[in-house]
This record gives structure tokens, C-alpha cells and sequence, in this order.
């Protein structure tokens, strides 16, 4: 079980909501996935329209928690806005907070992120902060009251996977009780098994179900992935060597010449 | 009176959020408000007086990762 502030779940996959290709792709994924939480996000809304309103009411049938995003918010003033206006919606105190420092890579801007961070809590709100793999950073989110660090593996929705173990190695070893969910740039379910491997607690994933050709299969695929994971984790992997073992004992073996 | 609302300029014959709200036929119970970059709590609108070149945003929930 993962405790993420004073909520427990079983499931270890966070799932977007975005860029499915229909609403009841989205809802059947989200079930074959198993998540218990889903990203949602807050838009402007056209005068007379009901596009929000039937999203919200498609998210409350599926009866799973959400975590409301900052996405696109490029100030803390924008994110610190956009968080509390989520709270109003969506009347829940979590927050998936993002600032985003670079229009390319949708980098985090960490020091933006680090000062939201310390306005939300202050605030009540418990903050699920979308971050790199910086040591030092982190550090400053828990001093800022996070509970729960989300680094990045690749840029969002890159599909790239972990392009720096060793940097989610030390993370994890830097943190060990603290709640760790790579969030952004996983691919594959190979890619979320090898982070679960690395003893991550979750994987926060989007684009790699909802773009996959048959995202409701995607989403089982990630969710048996996190499971196998977590389980290897556990069960402790052997370490790479440079040369040979062989598998098989020598010993009392034939010798016929 | 002018407003902006959602980064356009209108002109509308409403004194209060809540009256705006109405006159544009926004509904439902999944609205967000903001007004000059600070929140209005959904049930402080009916209340929340209006002034000239105010920027209103409206927001609603979408699909996010």
C-alpha cells in the first residue's frame, strides 16, 4: 500500500486523462489500469459551455481520487492562482504543481516551484511538486512542507524513459522515506518496471497510454509492468557484472578427453 | 460596463460575478473564478461587485497529465 499524504491507495500508477482518443477510451483505460488517481487539469471556459462540465461529471462516475494540475503555468503566481482555483472545483487539498521554467523541454523552473511550494502549503494545499532530479531541490520542497517528491525520468511526453538512472539512484537513496513518483517521460511499461525497480513508490504516466495504439491495452500492460517492478524491487536484482558466470556448477562435471 | 473576461474585452450589463455568470449562461457547479488574478470562491460571487476593466477568468475542468 502507498500513502500519499493521508490517503492510501493500492494501485502505484497515476494516470493522465489527456489526449485519448475518445472519452470512453479514457474511462475504460482508466478501469483496466486500475489507477486510483487521475490528473485532471482547469481551462477557460466558453461562454453557455458544457465541455467542463461533462469532463468532470465522466471523472466522478469512474470513482477514482484526482489530482488536480498547474500545467502551463510558467509563474508562481499563475501556479499559486490556478491551485487554488482548482481546490475550489475540485474540492480536494491535493495539488500536482508545475512550473515550467522552458518552453522546449518543459523543464520545471525549480526555484519558481520551490517558492509555490512554500505559498501552497502555508495554504493548506499538499502538494504533489513535478520536479527534476536535482538533490538540492529536493531538499528545499520538503523544507517547503512537500511530503512527496515527483521527479522526472525525460521531458513530458517524450517517451524517452530514464535517461539518467544513476540520478533516480541517488534520489532514492537520498529520500528514503519520502514518497517517490517519477512523473513525465516514461514510454514503456519497460520503463516504469525499471524506475519501480529502482525503488520508486509510483509512476505518474500519460501520453504513453493515451497515444499508445490500443491505450486501453497500454494501460493494463503499465499496470502488470509497476506490479513486476515493485515485486523485483523487493526480491532484491542482482547487480551487472563485467565478465561471465556460468549459471551452471562445474563441479563434477565430465571430463571426456 | 467593460470587462475582461477570459482575455476578451465585452461589454456586459452585470454588477456582480454571479449576475455575470448568469447573463453569459454559464452553469453548473464546476466553475472556477478569478477576478484580477485573485480567487472568488464560488459562493462569494453573488456578492462580489464588479468594476469597470475588471479581468474576469472562468474555468472549468478539462483533461490534464
Amino acid at each position: 500500500m502507498l500513502k500519499l499524504y493521508d490517503v492510501t491507495v493500492r494501485s502505484r500508477l497515476l494516470l493522465g486523462t489527456a489526449r485519448y482518443p475518445s472519452p470512453a477510451i479514457l474511462a475504460e483505460a482508466v478501469r483496466r489500469s486500475k489507477t486510483e488517481i487521475v490528473t485532471v487539469s482547469l481551462r477557460r471556459e466558453t461562454a453557455g459551455g458544457k465541455a467542463g462540465g461533462a469532463f468532470f461529471e465522466m471523472i466522478r462516475a469512474l470513482g477514482v481520487r484526482v489530482l488536480p494540475n498547474t500545467a502551463g503555468c510558467h509563474s508562481v503566481q499563475e501556479a499559486v492562482l490556478t491551485a487554488k482555483m482548482a481546490r475550489d472545483v475540485f474540492r480536494t487539498d491535493w495539488i500536482k504543481l508545475e512550473v515550467i521554467g522552458h518552453h522546449d523541454t518543459l523543464q520545471p523552473d525549480v526555484f519558481g516551484l520551490v517558492e509555490a511550494a512554500r505559498i501552497l502549503t502555508a495554504e493548506g494545499f499538499q502538494v504533489f511538486p513535478y520536479t527534476t532530479d536535482d538533490l538540492v531541490v529536493a531538499e528545499k520542497l520538503l523544507e517547503a512542507g512537500c511530503h512527496v517528491l515527483m521527479p522526472w525520468c525525460a521531458p513530458i511526453g517524450s517517451a524517452m524513459g530514464p535517461v539518467n538512472p544513476q540520478a533516480l539512484r541517488s534520489f532514492r537513496a537520498q529520500f528514503p522515506d519520502v514518497p517517490l513518483i517519477v512523473d513525465a517521460g516514461i514510454g514503456r511499461p519497460s520503463h516504469a518496471a525499471t524506475v519501480m525497480e529502482l525503488g520508486y513508490d509510483a509512476v505518474l504516466l500519460n501520453t504513453a497510454v493515451a497515444n499508445a495504439g490500443d491505450p486501453v491495452a497500454m494501460a493494463e500492460a503499465f499496470a502488470l509492468a509497476l506490479e513486476a517492478g515493485r515485486l523485483a524491487h523487493a526480491a532484491r536484482p542482482l547487480e551487472p557484472r563485467d565478465m561471465a558466470v556460468p549459471s551452471t556448477p562445474v563441479i563434477g562435471k565430465a571430463v571426456f578427453a | 460596463m467593460t470587462l475582461i473576461i477570459n482575455g476578451e474585452e465585452q461589454d456586459v450589463a452585470a454588477t456582480t460575478l454571479a449576475a455575470l455568470l448568469d447573463v453569459l449562461e454559464y452553469e453548473g457547479e464546476w466553475l472556477a473564478t478569478a477576478v484580477n488574478g485573485e480567487l472568488v470562491h464560488r459562493e462569494d460571487r453573488a456578492a462580489f461587485t464588479l468594476g469597470e476593466r475588471d479581468r474576469i477568468e472562468i474555468l472549468s475542468p478539462m483533461q490534464g497529465g
